[in-house]
C-alpha cells in the first residue's frame, strides 16, 4: 500500500531590513547593505534547499512626527541589481524582488525581470505591490498622482501589459505590440526574447478585499501576514475560494506567508529565546514610538517601563512610508489600553504582546512537525522566514530543521528542476487569467 | 590627469559591425546568455582594460530588418551578474533618463557599486529614438534632418537640460547619506543618525524629487558619470554632469579641435572640481595588415547588404598602426580611448593579445593594470559628500 502523496513544503528566504523585527544591535550583527550579506543569505537558502530568496521594497525613508525615523534599520539596495548579482552566485534558488506597479513603468521593469529570467536561467519572480501615497510620490516624477482606487487597476493593467511584452516575440526576433488601455497607451517592440519561464512568477500580498480578487486574477503566489496556523488556514480557503470563483484552479496558486520560527535545545530555552528577540526588537525607545503610532500624539515624555497612558480621543497619523500596523488605530488604541490595564502591563510589554510574534517556537523536531503539519492541514503552501538578526538569521535553521524536514518528505533533497516555477509545483507555463494552458503552450 | 592612457571598451551585441554575430557563426538568442557577456567582460579584464561600458536602448533598433541582432539584455543587470565573475574592470552600463526615473537610476547604480565593490559607472544618455512610445507619457520626434536648424537645437537644448537635471539629482541622491549615517547606538536606541539624511528637495523644470535616498552612499562615493557627446548642445551635459566625455574625433587635427572646444565650455560651465576625462571613441578592426582589416570589413558589408557607418571612426589597421593612431589622439590632449570592437570574436582577443602590448611597449599603459574603485584609475579621488557639514 502507497501513502498518498505528502504535500510539499515551499520555503523563501528574506533579509531582515527596514521595521523593528531587525535587531541590528545584537552580537554578529552585519551590514544591511553590503552584497556578502544578501550572497550569504541567498546561499544559506540555497544548500537549505528553499525555493526563493525574498526582497522587499519600500521607496522613501520613514519618517515619524516629522522627522528621519531613526530606531529601525534604513538602507537597502535596488532589488532587481542586487538579484542578478546573487544570480551570479547561486545556481538553483529562485530570486524575487518587490517592485512598485504605481512608480515604475511596464516597458522598464519588465525588461528588467526578464533580463534576470535570461541570466539566472528562469529564476526569477516579482512581488508586486502599490503605493498610491503622496509622501513616497515625492520621490517620483509624477508625485502622488495615483488615487487610492486605482493602483490595483494600474497594477492590473500593468501586469496586462508586462505579459504582452513577454509574449511579444516572433521566433527570434522582436514582434510589434500595441497596448491601449486606461493607464498604459504604448507600442513598439520589446528587445529582450521570452525568458526560460516564459514570465516570470508572480507575487502578490494583498489582504483586502480588493487586493486579494487582485492576487487571485494575477499571482502565482500571495504573500501574506497570515502566519499563525488557524489565520493562514482561513485566509488560504478564502484565496482557494475566489479562485475556484474564478474559474481557476485553486491548485495554480500557493499562498506563503512570513513567518518566525525561534529554535532551541528544550521547549523552554526556544521559549527564553523568543522572549529574549522580542524584547531586543521592541527597545524602550521603540516602544514609545510604536506606542505613539497607534496612539497618534507624542509620548515622548513617558515612561516606557512604566504604566500605559490612556488614548487620546483622536489621533494623528504620526509616520509615513509604512504601511499601517491597525486598519483602525483608534479603535486599537482603546482596545491595547484595556489590555494593558486589566493584564497591567507596561508599554513596552504592551508593544511587545501587539507587534512582535513567533509564529513558530520550539525544539527543531517540534517545528519540523509543526510546518508539515501546517502543510498537510492546508494552514499554508509554506513560509517565507528571515529571522532577526542580518546575515546570519537562518543559518540555525537550514542546519537543524531542513534535514527533519527532509527526513518527513516534505522538503526536496535535490532541486529536481531548473526554473522556480517548476520547483515551485507550478508547472512549466505561466497561469494567465482567462487563458488556458493549452493555448499558451502552443 | 592620469599619467597613464585611460583604455575603455564599450561592448555591444557581438560587436559594432551588424554582420559580426554571423562572421561568428552564434545563433542569435547567444547574447541572452549569461556567459557570453562574463566571457567578453573576462576578455577585456585580462586585456588590462580600465572599464567596459554596455549598450542599452528603451526601445529596438531597426526591429525588422532582416539579418540583424535584434535583442539584448537590460545593460545594468549584464553589469551586476557579471560583477560577481570579475574582479578588476569597472563596469558602465548605459541607461536612458528621459523615460526613467532618477530616483531609481540613483539606487540601481549605487547598488551595482556595492555588488561590484566601487567599479560602478554610469554612461547617461539622454534618449533613443522609438523609446517614448515605449512608454506611452510623451511623444520625442528626433528627426536627424532638423536637428542643425534653430528648431531642432531648442528641441535638443531642452531635452539635455532635463538629462542633466537628471544627473544632478542622481548625484544629490548619492550623497543624501552621510558615510557615517549609520551609527548603531545602543544608548539611544537608534540606527541611524538623521542628521547625517539628507533631503535633497531637488526642483526642476522637468520634476521634483524629494529624498534622501533609500540607499546609503555608495562605496565610491560618486560612481563614475560618464556621456558621449558630438556636438556643442551634448559637450555641455558633459562639462555640468560628468566625470569622462566619449568624443568621436576624426584623426589627430579635428581631436585636437574637440578638445579645445570641451576645454572653452567646461570654463563656462563645470561645476566639478576634477576637469572632464576625453576619452576618444575609435570602432577597431585588427588585422596583421590595414589592407586584412578592411578587406574584412567590405566583406562584412557585402554579408549585410549596405555599408557599415558609424558616429565614430572606424579604423581598420594593424595593432602597430592603431597604437600610432591612438598615440597621436594623446598627443592632441585626449585622455584616453573606448574602443568598440568590430567583432567581439576577433576584435576583442586582437586587443588584448596585440594593442595591449604594443601600447605597454610604448609606455602609454603601465605594465599592470591599476586595481582599486574605478575612480581612481582615473585619477579622480572619492569626492566630499556635498551635504557633510
Amino acid at each position: 500500500m502507497t501513502r498518498p502523496a505528502k504535500r510539499r513544503l515551499r520555503l523563501a528566504a528574506g533579509v531582515p531590513g527596514v521595521n523593528h523585527w531587525t535587531v541590528w544591535g545584537a552580537p554578529g550583527a552585519g551590514s544591511q547593505i553590503d552584497f556578502s550579506t544578501f550572497e550569504h543569505v541567498a546561499r544559506t537558502a540555497e544548500r537549505g534547499f528553499f525555493d526563493y530568496f525574498f526582497l522587499a521594497e519600500g521607496l522613501r525613508v520613514r519618517e515619524h512626527k516629522g522627522l528621519i525615523h531613526e530606531l529601525d534599520v534604513a538602507g537597502r539596495p535596488d532589488n532587481f541589481s542586487v538579484l542578478a548579482a546573487v544570480a551570479a552566485v547561486t545556481d538553483h534558488i529562485g530570486l524575487v524582488g518587490t517592485a512598485s506597479a504605481t512608480f515604475n513603468e511596464p516597458y522598464d521593469l519588465a525588461r528588467r525581470i526578464a533580463s534576470l529570467d535570461h541570466l539566472s536561467g528562469g529564476r526569477a519572480g516579482w512581488n508586486i505591490v502599490t503605493s498610491s501615497d503622496a509622501f513616497t510620490g515625492a520621490n517620483f516624477r509624477r508625485g502622488g498622482y495615483l488615487a487610492y482606487p486605482d493602483r490595483y487597476r494600474r497594477a492590473a493593467e500593468f501586469v496586462e501589459l508586462s505579459r504582452l511584452l513577454w509574449d511579444s516575440w516572433d521566433g527570434d526576433r522582436p514582434g510589434h505590440y500595441r497596448f491601449d488601455g486606461d493607464f498604459f497607451d504604448t507600442e513598439g517592440w520589446f528587445p529582450v526574447a521570452p525568458g526560460p519561464q516564459g514570465h516570470p512568477v508572480l507575487v502578490q500580498a494583498g489582504d483586502s478585499g480588493d487586493g486579494r480578487d487582485f492576487a487571485v486574477g494575477t499571482a502565482d503566489v500571495v504573500f501574506s501576514r497570515h502566519g499563525e496556523p488557524e489565520a493562514g488556514r482561513a485566509f488560504r480557503t478564502d484565496i482557494r475560494a475566489r479562485a475556484a470563483a474564478a474559474g481557476r484552479d485553486p491548485e495554480s496558486i500557493l499562498v506563503i506567508p512570513a513567518v518566525s520560527v525561534v529554535l532551541g535545545d528544550t521547549e523552554a530555552e526556544a521559549q527564553e529565546r523568543a522572549r529574549e528577540t522580542q524584547f531586543a526588537q521592541v527597545t524602550p525607545q521603540t516602544a514609545i514610538h510604536l506606542l505613539e503610532q497607534v496612539w497618534g500624539t507624542d509620548l515622548s515624555a513617558f515612561d516606557p517601563e512604566g504604566q500605559v497612558p490612556a488614548p487620546p480621543e483622536a489621533g494623528e497619523q504620526l509616520t509615513q512610508g509604512q504601511a499601517r500596523r491597525v486598519d483602525d488605530p483608534q479603535a486599537a488604541a482603546r482596545a491595547w489600553h484595556a489590555e494593558a490595564v486589566e493584564r497591567e502591563w507596561s508599554i513596552r510589554e504592551l508593544i511587545v504582546a501587539k507587534t512582535t510574534r513567533h509564529e513558530f517556537v520550539g525544539t527543531p523536531s517540534q517545528i519540523a512537525e509543526r510546518l508539515d503539519d501546517a502543510a498537510q492541514t492546508g494552514a499554508a503552501d509554506g513560509y517565507v522566514l528571515s529571522g532577526s538578526v542580518v546575515p546570519h538569521g537562518i543559518d540555525e535553521f537550514v542546519d537543524r530543521v531542513v534535514p527533519l524536514l527532509q527526513e518527513r518528505g516534505v522538503l526536496r533533497t535535490t532541486y529536481e528542476h531548473p526554473t522556480l516555477r517548476e520547483n515551485l509545483g507550478l508547472g512549466d507555463r505561466p497561469w494567465v487569467h482567462g487563458v488556458e494552458r493549452e493555448e499558451i503552450a502552443s | 590627469m592620469s599619467d597613464h592612457l585611460v583604455l575603455a571598451v564599450a561592448l555591444d551585441g557581438a560587436g559594432w559591425h551588424p554582420a559580426a554575430w554571423r562572421d561568428a557563426g552564434i545563433a542569435p538568442g547567444t547574447v541572452f546568455r549569461p556567459e557570453y557577456w562574463v566571457d567578453q567582460v573576462r576578455q577585456a579584464e585580462a586585456a588590462g582594460a580600465d572599464f567596459v561600458t554596455f549598450e542599452d536602448a528603451l526601445s529596438v533598433a531597426g526591429p525588422e530588418r532582416p539579418g540583424r541582432l535584434h535583442g539584448r539584455l537590460d545593460a545594468l543587470q549584464i553589469a551586476n551578474f557579471v560583477a560577481r565573475r570579475t574582479s578588476r574592470i569597472g563596469l558602465v552600463p548605459t541607461t536612458s533618463v528621459l523615460e526613467t526615473e532618477p530616483f531609481h537610476a540613483s539606487t540601481q547604480l549605487a547598488t551595482l557599486d556595492y555588488t561590484s565593490e566601487g567599479r560602478a559607472g554610469w554612461k547617461v544618455q539622454a534618449t533613443r529614438p522609438g523609446e517614448s512610445a515605449n512608454f506611452g507619457r510623451r511623444n520625442i520626434v528626433f528627426d536627424i534632418a532638423r536637428l542643425g536648424t534653430p528648431e531642432g537645437q531648442e528641441q535638443l537644448r531642452r531635452l539635455f537640460d532635463e538629462a542633466a537635471e537628471f544627473v544632478a539629482v542622481v548625484r544629490q541622491l548619492w550623497d543624501s547619506w552621510e558615510d557615517d549615517a549609520v551609527i548603531r547606538d545602543a544608548a539611544t536606541g537608534r540606527f541611524l543618525d538623521r542628521e547625517k539624511l539628507h533631503h535633497i528637495r531637488f526642483e526642476g523644470s522637468a520634476f521634483n524629487v524629494s529624498g534622501p535616498s533609500i540607499t546609503p552612499r555608495p562605496p565610491q562615493g560618486q560612481p563614475l558619470v560618464t556621456a558621449l557627446a558630438h556636438q556643442e548642445i551634448p559637450y555641455r551635459l558633459a562639462a555640468r554632469s560628468a566625470d569622462v566625455v566619449f568624443v568621436t574625433p576624426f584623426g589627430e587635427e579635428d581631436a585636437a579641435r574637440i578638445v579645445a572646444t570641451v576645454r572653452d565650455i567646461e570654463k563656462e560651465d563645470r561645476t566639478e572640481a576634477e576637469p572632464l576625462r576625453i576619452l576618444a571613441d575609435l570602432v577597431v578592426a585588427l588585422d596583421a595588415s590595414p589592407s586584412a582589416a578592411s578587406d574584412r570589413l567590405d566583406a562584412w558589408d557585402a554579408l549585410d547588404g549596405e555599408p557599415y557607418r558609424s558616429d565614430a571612426d572606424i579604423v581598420a589597421a594593424s595593432a602597430g598602426e592603431l597604437a600610432d593612431r591612438i598615440e597621436a589622439l594623446r598627443a592632441s590632449g585626449i585622455d584616453g580611448v573606448r574602443l568598440r570592437p568590430a567583432s567581439v570574436h576577433l576584435d576583442l582577443p586582437a586587443i588584448g593579445e596585440q594593442l595591449v602590448p604594443e601600447l605597454r611597449r610604448r609606455g602609454l599603459l603601465p605594465a599592470a593594470p591599476a586595481t582599486g574603485p574605478l575612480r581612481e584609475r582615473l585619477g579622480l579621488d572619492r569626492p566630499a559628500n556635498r551635504y557633510a557639514a
